[in-house]
C-alpha cells in the first residue's frame, strides 16, 4: 500500500460571520468576508495528521478546489501537519457552479493519480450542507465508505469505522482502499501554532488544472433564488384546543 | 486673535534682524568656534526619524509619504499567523476568570507558548519566529483582547528578554534566547526600584565586582515587577563602579540574572485594579552571583541599554490599543442597535453616536501612528523612533482609556456590572498611561528632545550669521516676512509634487499651517526661555500636546492617502475619518500655540501654578466652608 492518504479541504465562509444574501438574490455576500477551512475538514486534517503519528501512514496530502485564495487553506493544513498540497484551480463561472459532484471527479482522478490509499474529507460543508461528497466520489471509485466516522481504527489491511448514525452508533469494517468522511466527534482539531505556519512555508503545494485531470466541469444544477429566512414572528397564546383550531383554520394552516 | 499672533511673530522677526545688523560687524567667527559647531553637530546626531523637523517647521515628507506597506507574501503569511491566534483568544482565553482568581491558568499559558507568542520578535536561528515591529504590532492588536495576557507577554519579550536581543552579544543570545523563545525561561525586566520610578537613573542596587573579578555581587531590591514571580531569566540594572579619565564613578550597567544563581527572592503578589492575572511583585536580590559574561553592553552603559529597551516596545500600545477599540465598537454597537429607549434605538440618538464617532476616530488615529511607526522602524539603518513610539504611547493610552469609558457609558448601569465585560477594560486599561514610562515623563522627553534639536540648529544658523553668513540671514527674514504678513504656507504636501491625495488637500493645508506655526512658535520659546524652558512644564505639555496631534494627523494623511491611491475598500469612509480628526485637531493645535504665546490672556499657568504653590503649602483645600460665619 502506497501508504499516502488525501484529504480534501473546503474554504468556506467563516462560521462566526452572520450571512447576508446579495440584493438580487443570486447569492450570499463572499466579498471582504472571513473565510476559514470547513469545520470538518478541519476535522478530517487531524485524524490524517494522527495517523501518520501513529506510523499508521506515510504522507499526507491535502487538496483543495477554488480560486487563487483556496491556497490560504492548503497552508493551514500544512501548518497543522500535511506534508504537501494540490491546489486545483478553479475559478470565475465554474467556481460558482461547482459543487460535489464536480468535486468527488476531481477527488476520484487525483485519488488514482496519487494511488492513495485512503481519502478523507469532511462529512459536509457548512456552506451548501450537501453531505454528497464523500459517497460520490466513493462510488466513481467503486471504493467502500465509512462515512459520519465518529472513530477510525486499522485493523490488519481492514479499516474499522465507528458511524454516528441516527440510531446510535454502527460498526462496520471496510476493506482499503476506502473513502472515509469525518463526524464531529472523531476529533478535536489541534491549533496550527505559530511556528508551524513558518514552517509550512516551504512545503510545496502544486498546481493542477480540473483539464489536466480529464474532469468536466459542466453543471447539471442552476441556482434560481436566494432568500433569507423568513422573519421570527411573535407566537400566539390560546386558553381552549377550540380556539386553536380556529385560529389554524384562519390562518390557512387546516 | 490671528493678527495679534502675526504681530507677535513680526516684531520678533524685526527684533532679529536688528540683532543680526549689529552682530555682523564683528570679526568674522574664530577658527575653534567652527570646528566646535561641527562636533556638536556630529555628537548630536542621532539618526532620530520623522518627528525632529517639526520642531523647525518642515516636513520631512520622505520619512512618512508613502505609507509603509509590506510585501504580498508578508501578508499572506500574516493571515495566517493572525487567524489560529484570534481562534485560541475567543475559545480558550477566559478573561472574566482570570481576572476574578488573578491568575493566568497554566494550560492557557502552555497554550500560548505552543502557539508560538513567547519568541515573536526573536530571530528564526535561535528558535523564535523572527517577525518584524510590524507583524508584532499585528498580533498585539489580538493579545489585547485580554489584558493580563498583553501584559504578560510584553513583560517577558517587549523587555525582559530585549536586552539580550539588542544588546546582548553573540554567546548570550545563544544560551538564553531559544529557551526564553520557547517560554521555557520566563524573563522580566528589573529597573524600577522603590525609591526610583520616573527617576530611573537614580537607583541604588549595586552590583560589586568580586576580589577575583571573575563576577559580580548584586544586592537591592526590585518593584513593579511584571512577572517578577515565575521569571527564570532577568534583566537587572544596578550601579556599578566605573572609572572614567581616571576617576571612580557611579553607572548604570545591564546584567542577566538566573533565579538559578541564587540569592534571588520575591515578596507577595500585589493586588492591583486591573490587570490582575499579570503577576506583579516585589523581587529581592541578595549577594546574587552574577558571571562578568553576563553584562549587557559595556560596564556602565546600562542607563542607554534601558532606554534603548524602553523606546523600542513603547510603539504597540498603538495597535493594542486599536484592537481593543474595535472590538469595543462590535460589541457596542449590537447593543445599540437593538436597545430602545423613548420608542427610538440609541444609535439614533445624537450623543450616543458622538460615542461611536470618537472610537471609531480613535481607533483609525492610533493604528495608523502604530503602523506609521513601526514600518519606519523596520527600515533598514536602524532610525531612531523613540520619538514617535513616545507620541503613539501617550496618544493611545489616554485615548485607550477614554474610549473604553465611554464603550461603557454605553451599556449605563449594564456596563458597570461585572455581567460584562466593559469594567474589566476599564480597570485594565486604567495602568495603560502609567507604565512604560508615565505620560509625563514622555511629554517632556519629547518636546524636550525636540526643542534640544531645533535649538541645536537655531544656534548652529546664529552662528553662521555671526559669521557673516549675510544670505543667510535674509533668507531667515524673508521667510518669516513672507509668512508673518500672511502669504500662503507651502511645504510640499499638496500640488506638483504633492504626496496627499487631492481628496484630503484641505486637511493637508491645516496640517501645514499647524506646522509652520508650530516651528516658529518653538522658535520663539527657546528665545523666551533659553535653557530653563526645561523647568516649564506646562508649556512643554502643550508643546507636546500639539507635537502628538501633528504626528497623528501626518499618520492618517499618509494611511488614508494610500488607501484612496491602492483603492481599498471603504477608503471612502477613511478619508471621513482623516478630514475630521485633521480638522478637530487643527483647531486644538492653535488654541494651545496662542497660549503659548507672550502674555496670552488664553493662558493661565501662572495662576494655576498659585493655586496649586497654596493647596500644596496648606497640604488640604484652602478654602474656608461655604457655611463659615466671620463672628
Amino acid at each position: 500500500m502506497s501508504g499516502r492518504v488525501l484529504v480534501g479541504v473546503k474554504r468556506v465562509i467563516d462560521y462566526a460571520v452572520k450571512i447576508r444574501v446579495k440584493p438580487d438574490n443570486s447569492s450570499v455576500v463572499t466579498d471582504g468576508v472571513k473565510h476559514s477551512m470547513n469545520p470538518f475538514c478541519e476535522i478530517a486534517v487531524e485524524e490524517a495528521v494522527k495517523l501518520k503519528e501513529k506510523k499508521l501512514i506515510k504522507e499526507v496530502v491535502a487538496v483543495s478546489c477554488g480560486p487563487q485564495q483556496a491556497q490560504e487553506t492548503i497552508r493551514t493544513a500544512l501548518a497543522m501537519g500535511a506534508d504537501r498540497g494540490i491546489h486545483v484551480e478553479v475559478s470565475g463561472k465554474d467556481y460558482e457552479t461547482l459543487g460535489p459532484l464536480q468535486v468527488s471527479k476531481i477527488m476520484a482522478a487525483l485519488a488514482k493519480k496519487e494511488e492513495a490509499q485512503l481519502v478523507i474529507l469532511g462529512k459536509q460543508a457548512i456552506d451548501d450542507d450537501c453531505n454528497q461528497t464523500g459517497q460520490m466520489t466513493a462510488a466513481l471509485l467503486d471504493w467502500p465508505q465509512g462515512t459520519f466516522a465518529s472513530e477510525v481504527a486499522f485493523d490488519g489491511d481492514k479499516i474499522k469505522v465507528v458511524r454516528e448514525i441516527d440510531g446510535g452508533l454502527e460498526t462496520i469494517m471496510i476493506s482499503s482502499p476506502a473513502v472515509i468522511t469525518a463526524d464531529l466527534r472523531l476529533n478535536t482539531p489541534r491549533y496550527a501554532t505559530l511556528p508551524n505556519i513558518m514552517k509550512a512555508k516551504k512545503k510545496k503545494i502544486a498546481n493542477v488544472k480540473p483539464a489536466d485531470l480529464g474532469v468536466d466541469l459542466t453543471s447539471r444544477l442552476e441556482v434560481l433564488r436566494v432568500d433569507e429566512p423568513p422573519q421570527r414572528e411573535a407566537g400566539v397564546k390560546v386558553e381552549t384546543v377550540d380556539d386553536l383550531v380556529s385560529k389554524l383554520k384562519d390562518a390557512g394552516r387546516l | 486673535m490671528m493678527n495679534v499672533n502675526r504681530f507677535v511673530v513680526f516684531s520678533k522677526s524685526v527684533k532679529l534682524t536688528k540683532r543680526l545688523l549689529v552682530c555682523h560687524v564683528r570679526p568674522a567667527g574664530k577658527q575653534e568656534l567652527h570646528v566646535q559647531q561641527q562636533r556638536s553637530i556630529k555628537t548630536h546626531s542621532r539618526n532620530l526619524a520623522y518627528a525632529k523637523d517639526l520642531f523647525l517647521g518642515q516636513v520631512n515628507k520622505a520619512e512618512v509619504f508613502p505609507y509603509p506597506e509590506i510585501g504580498n507574501e508578508e501578508v499572506d503569511e500574516l493571515n495566517q499567523l493572525v487567524a489560529p491566534v484570534e481562534r485560541f483568544f475567543s475559545e480558550e482565553v477566559d478573561s472574566a476568570k482570570i481576572d476574578r482568581e488573578a491568575r493566568i491558568p497554566p494550560e492557557t499559558l502552555n497554550g500560548l507558548k505552543e502557539l508560538g507568542l513567547f519568541g515573536i520578535m526573536v530571530p528564526e536561528e535561535y528558535g523564535g519566529l523572527g517577525l518584524s515591529n510590524t507583524m508584532y504590532a499585528r498580533l498585539a492588536e489580538i493579545t489585547s483582547l485580554d489584558g493580563s495576557i498583553a501584559v504578560t507577554l510584553a513583560a517577558h519579550q517587549a523587555i525582559g528578554l530585549k536586552g539580550i536581543l539588542i544588546a546582548g552579544n553573540e554567546a548570550q543570545k545563544e544560551k538564553y534566547l531559544p529557551k526564553l523563545a520557547s517560554g521555557e525561561h520566563i524573563a522580566a525586566f528589573c529597573l524600577t526600584e522603590p525609591g526610583s520610578g520616573s527617576d530611573a537613573a537614580s537607583i541604588q542596587t549595586r552590583a560589586t565586582l568580586s576580589e577575583d573579578g571573575t563576577h559580580y555581587l548584586i544586592n537591592g531590591s526590585k518593584f513593579w515587577i511584571s512577572n517578577g514571580n515565575m521569571a527564570d531569566v532577568m534583566t537587572v540594572f544596578a550601579r556599578t563602579e566605573v572609572v572614567v579619565d581616571g576617576e571612580k564613578k557611579d553607572k548604570i550597567t545591564a546584567f542577566i540574572v538566573e533565579r538559578a544563581f541564587g540569592g534571588v527572592t520575591n515578596g507577595k503578589l500585589e493586588d492591583k485594579l486591573g490587570i490582575r492575572g499579570s503577576n506583579t511583585c516585589e523581587v529581592n536580590f541578595d549577594n546574587v552571583p552574577v558571571p562578568v559574561e553576563n553584562v549587557i553592553g559595556e560596564v556602565g552603559g546600562g542607563f542607554k541599554v534601558a532606554m534603548n529597551i524602553l523606546n523600542s516596545g513603547r510603539f504597540s500600545m498603538g495597535s493594542s490599543s486599536a484592537g481593543m477599540i474595535k472590538k469595543l465598537i462590535e460589541m457596542t454597537s449590537e447593543f445599540a442597535m437593538t436597545r430602545k429607549q423613548f420608542n427610538k434605538r440609541l444609535g439614533e440618538f445624537g450623543m450616543i453616536q458622538e460615542k461611536f464617532a470618537l472610537m471609531a476616530l480613535n481607533a483609525f488615529v492610533m493604528e495608523s501612528m502604530a503602523y506609521l511607526t513601526a514600518g519606519m522602524m523596520d527600515r533598514p539603518g536602524l532610525p531612531d523612533c523613540s520619538l514617535e513610539a513616545a507620541m503613539v504611547k501617550v496618544f493611545s493610552s489616554e485615548g485607550g482609556w477614554i474610549c473604553v469609558s465611554e464603550a461603557l457609558q454605553i451599556l449605563g448601569g449594564l456596563g458597570y456590572t461585572k455581567n460584562y465585560p466593559y469594567e474589566r477594560f476599564v480597570r485594565d486599561c486604567r495602568i495603560l498611561p502609567i507604565f512604560e514610562g508615565t505620560n509625563e515623563i514622555l511629554r517632556m522627553y519629547v518636546a524636550l528632545t525636540g526643542m534640544q534639536y531645533a535649538g541645536k540648529i537655531i544656534t548652529g544658523k546664529i552662528k553662521e550669521m555671526k559669521k557673516g553668513n549675510i544670505g543667510l540671514a535674509l533668507g531667515m527674514v524673508g521667510q518669516k516676512l513672507r509668512t508673518s504678513l500672511g502669504g500662503s504656507v507651502d511645504l510640499g504636501l499638496t500640488g506638483k509634487d504633492g504626496v496627499v491625495h487631492p481628496s484630503l488637500a484641505e486637511s493637508a493645508k491645516k496640517l501645514e499651517l499647524n506646522v509652520s506655526l508650530f516651528g516658529s512658535t518653538v522658535e520663539s520659546l527657546l528665545y523666551r526661555f533659553g535653557k530653563s524652558i526645561v523647568d516649564e512644564q506646562l508649556m512643554l505639555k502643550r508643546v507636546a500636546d500639539v507635537l502628538i496631534n501633528l504626528y497623528a494627523m501626518t499618520a492618517v494623511l499618509s494611511r488614508a492617502s494610500r488607501s484612496i491611491s491602492i483603492g481599498l475598500r471603504n477608503h471612502d469612509h477613511e478619508v471621513l475619518l482623516a478630514n475630521t480628526f485633521c480638522s478637530e485637531a487643527f483647531f486644538k493645535n492653535n488654541y494651545w500655540m496662542t497660549q503659548l504665546q507672550k502674555h496670552a490672556p488664553e493662558n493661565n499657568d501662572a495662576n494655576i501654578k498659585k493655586i496649586a504653590r497654596e493647596v500644596l503649602e496648606n497640604r488640604a483645600y484652602v478654602c474656608s466652608h461655604p457655611l463659615e460665619r466671620t463672628y
